[in-house]
C-alpha cells in the first residue's frame, strides 16, 4: 500500500464552450479530496474550439488540465468521449475520477468503468476519504474514496467503496457540493491530448439537435415557492408565480406536476430533478414523495401548504398550514407586502 | 465473433425448432405479424424490482424506516416503456422479441407479464452465484445471455431501474457486447437492417442520433406501455420454467424425469416454456459474476429516518399566516 497513488480527475462537462456548474462543484470537491490524499486536482477537457474553458479550471482548483479538442468532439457522443478518457486513464493512472451525474455524465462514466473494470457509484451526494476493512475478505484498504449514494428511492443512504483497481469513479448529483469562491490567480498547467479515434468511435451520428439554456435556475435560488399536484391545474399554477414573485423567489414543482403538464421539467425539484438548498422552501400542494424529499429537505426552513393533515410533507416541515391554498396563498401574499 | 458461434452451437434443439415453427405460421399467415415478415430479432432486458415509488404506511416500520419485505414486486417502470417500443417496432416492421431478465426465480413472474402484453420469447436468468452482483457483475452476465440468445439487431433496457437508479446496466452491457449505446431513447424513428435512427432526450431539448444495429437502446417513460392481453393471459399463465415445473409436480408422485422431460416437451410446442437459464448455461466466467465479479463493496447502510423537525402548525387564518411572516422576517428568511 506505499505505491505512490494517481491523481484526483474530474471530467469536465461542457456545452457550447460553457462549463457546467456541477463539474466545477467536484472540481471544488476534487481538489479538498487531493489535499487530503497529497496528490493533483486534475481536469479532463474535451470538446472543440474549448481551450478557453481552461483558465476557469485553473482557478477553481485544478493543477492540470488535460484538454483533447478535436472535431469528433462536438457534439458530445458517448464513444469518442469514452475512447479519448480510456487512453487517458492507462497513461496516467487517476486514483479518482468524478463525473457529473448529468444525463451525459451517466451514459458516459458506465461505458468507461465497464471497458476499466473499475467499479462506478452513481449519484453520490458525499464523498469522504477514509479506510475501509474488509472483515468478509480480509483485506484492509487505506485511504478510499467512501461514495455516499442514497438508494432504493431514497430510503437508505449506502457508502460504498470500489475494491478492485483505481480509478474509484462515482457521478455526483449537481448542487449537492458546494462551489468555493475561484482564485483568478491561480495557474495550472496545460496538457495537450491528441485524440485518436477511429471509424469503431464515430459510427453514431447525430443528424438533429435541439437544446435551450435553461431558463430557471433553481440550485441558486435562496427562495423557492414549488407546486404539486394538489395545484389542481396549469391555471392555478399562476398562484405559485405570484407568490415566488411577491417574495423574489423561483418557481419548483414536483414531479407530479410536472407529468401533468402544468410545468417544464426544468423546474422539477427531487430525485429525477433538480437538488436545491435554498434559505427557504414553500411547498404547496405537494404531497411528499421520497423522491421529492430527497431533492429538498436541506432547505434551512421548509413551509409546506397542503389540504392533508398526513401528507408526508409535514414530517420535514417546519412550518404546516392544513387548508386550502387557494385561500392561503392570497393571505401569504398580503401579509408579506403589508409587512415590507 | 467467436462467441455468437459458439454460442450457437450451445443453442438446444428446442429453441432452433421453435424458429422453424415460428417461420412456417408466418408463411401461412402474413397478418400474424402486421403483415411482416420477422426481420429483426429485439432483445428487452427487464427486471422486477420492489415498488419504492408507493411506499405506504404499512411499509414503514416504527422507527420509520422501510421494510422491504413489505413492498410488493413490480416490474420496474421503464423497463415497460422499453418492451412496449419493442412491440411498437414489431408492430411497425415484424420482430421477434425476445425479453430476458436476471434474478430469483420467482422473477419468472415479470416475464410471464411480459408474454401477456406481446413478448414472443422469454429467458430467466438465475442462479445463486449471480447473487451481489453490482452493476458490472451484472452487465457482464447478460451480455453472456444476449450472446447465447443469438444474433439479435436492437437490445432495448428501461433507463433505470427503481431500486438502484444507477442507469448504468445500459451502457455497461453495450460495452461488454462492444456495441455502440444510445441512452434516454423517446422514440425510434426507423429501423432498417443496417441503423437504427432514434430521439432521445438531452440536457434542455432532444437530439436525433443514427447508429450502425446491433446497438443498445435505453428508454425512458416516453410511451403508454400497453396492458396485458386477456386472451395472452389466458395463454401464457400456464408458461413456466423448468424450476416451477419441477415445483409444480414435487411430491405429487410425479417426479421421474421421464414424465418431466416429455411434459417439458409437451409445453414447448406449445410455446408456454419459459427457458431458464443459469451461470454455465450462458458460458459465464464464475469470477466475473455476483460478489466476486464486483469491484464496489457496501461498506455500510444506514436508513433514513424523517426528521420531525422543530414542528411548528401554523393556523390557516389571517392572524396565523400573519405570525408565521412576520417571524420569518424576523430571522432574516425573508427580506
Amino acid at each position: 500500500m506505499s505505491e505512490k497513488i494517481g491523481n484526483v480527475w474530474v471530467f469536465i462537462e461542457q456545452e457550447g464552450g460553457k462549463i457546467a456548474d456541477v463539474s466545477l462543484e467536484l472540481v471544488c470537491k476534487g481538489h479538498e479530496l487531493a489535499k487530503r490524499l497529497g496528490v493533483k486536482t486534475e481536469a479532463v477537457l474535451l470538446g472543440n474550439k474549448i481551450r478557453h474553458c481552461v483558465d476557469t479550471l485553473y482557478h477553481y482548483g485544478c493543477d492540470t488540465v488535460y484538454l483533447a479538442e478535436d472535431k469528433h468532439l462536438e457534439p458530445f457522443t458517448v464513444l469518442p468521449y469514452a475512447k479519448v478518457i480510456m487512453d487517458l486513464i492507462k497513461e496516467h493512472k487517476p486514483n479518482i475520477l468524478l463525473f457529473g451525474a448529468t444525463l451525459k455524465g451517466r451514459e458516459l462514466a458506465p461505458r468507461v468503468a465497464s471497458e476499466k473494470l473499475a467499479g462506478l457509484t452513481a449519484d453520490c451526494t458525499d464523498l469522504q476519504i477514509d479506510d475501509f476493512d474488509d472483515k468478509v475478505n480480509k483485506k484492509f484498504y487505506k485511504n478510499k474514496l467512501m461514495q455516499i449514494r442514497p438508494a432504493f428511492g431514497g430510503n437508505i443512504i449506502a457508502t460504498i467503496v470500489n475494491t478492485w483497481d483505481d480509478p474509484q469513479m462515482v457521478t455526483v448529483r449537481e448542487g449537492v457540493m458546494k462551489m468555493t469562491e475561484p482564485d483568478k490567480s491561480r495557474k495550472g498547467k496545460l496538457v495537450e491530448v491528441k485524440p485518436s479515434l477511429s471509424k469503431e468511435e464515430t459510427i453514431v451520428k447525430v443528424i438533429e439537435r435541439v437544446s435551450k439554456e435553461k431558463n430557471v435556475n433553481l440550485k441558486g435560488a435562496q427562495i423557492i415557492v414549488a407546486g404539486g399536484y394538489g395545484v389542481g391545474s396549469k391555471e392555478n399554477f399562476k398562484l405559485i408565480y405570484e407568490l415566488a414573485e411577491a417574495l423574489g423567489g423561483q418557481v419548483g414543482a414536483s414531479r407530479a406536476a410536472v407529468d401533468a403538464g402544468w410545468i417544464d421539467h426544468d423546474h422539477q425539484v427531487g430525485q429525477t430533478g433538480v437538488t436545491v438548498r435554498p434559505k427557504l422552501y414553500i411547498a404547496c400542494g405537494i404531497s411528499g414523495s421520497i423522491q421529492h424529499r430527497a431533492g429538498m429537505q436541506e432547505a434551512k426552513r421548509i413551509i409546506a401548504i397542503n389540504s392533508d393533515p398526513d401528507a408526508p410533507i409535514l414530517s420535514v416541515a417546519h412550518y404546516g398550514i392544513v387548508g386550502d391554498l387557494n385561500d392561503i396563498i392570497p393571505k401569504m401574499i398580503k401579509a408579506y407586502k403589508s409587512k415590507v | 465473433m467467436l462467441s455468437f458461434f459458439h454460442a450457437c452451437a450451445i443453442l438446444s434443439s428446442f429453441v432452433v425448432k421453435k424458429y422453424v415453427k415460428n417461420n412456417y405460421k408466418i408463411y401461412r399467415n402474413p397478418k400474424q405479424n402486421g403483415g411482416h415478415a420477422v426481420s429483426f430479432t429485439i432483445i428487452v432486458f427487464v427486471k422486477q424490482v420492489p415498488d419504492t415509488q408507493n411506499i405506504t404506511g404499512e411499509a414503514m416500520k416504527a422507527d420509520g424506516t422501510v421494510n422491504r419485505a413489505a413492498l410488493p414486486a413490480i416490474f420496474n417502470p421503464e423497463d415497460l416503456n422499453a418492451l412496449e417500443l419493442a412491440l411498437q417496432l414489431k408492430d411497425r416492421y415484424g420482430a421477434k422479441v425476445v425479453v430476458g431478465t436476471m434474478g430469483p426465480p420467482n422473477a419468472a413472474e415479470v416475464l410471464r407479464d411480459a408474454l401477456y402484453r406481446g413478448a414472443d420469447e422469454a429467458v430467466l436468468l438465475t442462479d445463486r452465484n449471480f447473487a451481489g452482483a453490482d452493476t458490472l457483475a451484472t452487465s457482464y452476465a447478460l451480455s453472456c445471455c444476449a450472446k447465447k440468445i443469438g444474433k439479435f439487431d436492437l437490445i432495448l433496457c428501461g433507463r433505470q431501474a427503481i431500486d438502484g437508479d444507477t442507469a448504468q446496466v445500459g451502457p455497461q452491457l453495450a460495452e461488454k457486447l462492444k456495441i455502440p449505446q444510445i441512452s434516454y431513447i423517446e422514440e425510434v424513428i426507423s429501423l432498417d437492417k443496417h441503423k437504427v435512427k432514434a430521439r432521445r432526450a438531452i440536457e434542455g431539448g432532444y437530439e436525433i442520433l443514427e447508429t450502425p444495429v446491433p446497438a443498445m437502446l435505453t428508454v425512458i417513460d416516453s410511451n403508454d406501455p400497453r396492458p396485458p392481453a386477456a386472451k395472452k393471459i389466458m395463454k401464457f399463465k400456464k408458461a413456466i420454467t423448468r424450476s416451477e415445473l419441477v415445483k409444480a409436480h414435487a411430491g405429487a408422485n410425479y417426479t421421474d424425469a421421464e414424465a418431466l422431460a416429455e411434459e417439458e416437451e409437451n409445453l414447448k410446442t406449445k410455446n408456454l416454456w419459459i427457458n431458464e437459464w443459469n451461470a454455465s448455461s450462458v458460458d459465464a466466467d464464475p469470477q466475473r459474476i455476483g460478489l466476486a465479479g464486483s469491484p464496489t463493496k457496501v461498506k455500510k447502510i444506514e436508513s433514513v429516518v424523517l426528521t420531525a423537525a422543530d414542528f411548528k402548525k401554523i393556523e390557516a387564518n389571517e392572524q396565523g399566516i400573519n405570525g408565521l411572516i412576520h417571524e420569518l422576517i424576523q430571522d432574516h428568511t425573508l427580506g
